[in-house]
């Protein structure tokens, strides 16, 4: 039987990455001219900040979707240990062929939580700052 | 459809603890919030309610009506208290995140008579929320 009530849990976490957006795929000029600033050759960073979204039963044993302790855990490990202070495009395999738009990284990081066992990843929401956001839900929505 | 929100604060404190559950595995599970003595927070709720505004008022619902129903329902209930032993709704459960919200969204639903409740997001702090909607209303 569904449950009438659908419960989530959110949570925010926070690191700080340095990044440069350039493509491979554009001459010198047109990176410049689409990337602007972000496409200074020495990179630049933000502390970004990112707010996920789980869903599931609460276990009426412990009032939780899942323990925190054990989710802090998962993305602490998955994510803020491999992104916090370090270049995204030199650190992280999977921008070394992608540009690490926040776009491209909040993809990245909703596939990096999708395995989370004790519970459903809903949304992945990334801050690059305090005026822009960007959310992934999956490409089932 | 327009989605009106709006927000309050109340303080409480409160403990996690499960009488079922042996000493060890309520610090195992719960850690710091076993403290027996209790913690408290400062919670921000958000209580959207969905409708379409009345062509005579241009109001989904009278927000003074909705600020009285959350002092009433919420505030006098919950604010300055130990949510464990002062709040009969959470008799019997664990008064985390999840459950509260969802203490929040039975109270509140009954008594909302414009429009209709969408989605009661319950921040413990700043970095923790639980959001309660009717399943299949999906918020945005």
């Amino acid at each position: 039987m569904t449950e009438a009530l659908k419960i989530e849990l959110g949570r925010r976490y926070r690191f700080a990455a340095s990044h440069r957006l350039h493509s491979e795929r554009l001459s010198a000029e047109e990176n410049a001219r689409v990337y602007g600033k972000c496409n200074n050759p020495f990179g630049h960073g933000h502390n970004y900040v990112v707010e996920i979204r789980v869903s599931g039963n609460v276990d009426p044993a412990t009032g939780m979707i899942a323990n925190l302790a054990d989710l802090d855990a998962f993305v602490e490990r998955e994510v803020i240990e491999p992104f916090d202070h370090q270049s995204l495009n030199e650190d992280v395999p999977a921008f070394c062929e992608r540009v690490p738009t926040t776009e491209n990284v909040c993809k990245e990081i909703f596939q990096r939580l999708k395995h989370f066992p004790k519970a459903r990843l809903e949304r992945v929401r990334v801050e690059e700052t305090s005026n822009n956001a960007f959310e992934y839900a999956g490409e089932d929505i | 459809m327009v989605y009106l929100t709006r927000k309050i604060e109340f303080s409480a404190s409160h403990l996690y603890h499960n009488p079922a559950f042996t000493a060890e595995e309520n610090l195992r599970i719960f850690g710091k919030c076993n403290n027996p003595h209790g913690h408290g927070h400062n919670y921000t709720l958000e209580v959207t309610v969905a409708g379409e505004p009345d062509p005579a008022t241009g109001m989904v619902l009278d927000l003074k009506e909705l600020k009285e129903i959350l002092e009433r329902e919420i505030t006098q209930r919950m604010d300055h208290r130990f949510l464990n032993y002062e709040v009969p709704e959470l008799k019997g459960q664990i008064p985390t995140c999840e459950n509260i919200v969802r203490v929040i969204w039975n109270l509140l639903e009954p008594r909302i008579h414009q429009g209709k409740l969408h989605r009661v997001r319950l921040y413990e702090t700043p970095d923790l929320y639980a959001e309660c909607y009717r399943n299949g209303a999906k918020p945005a």
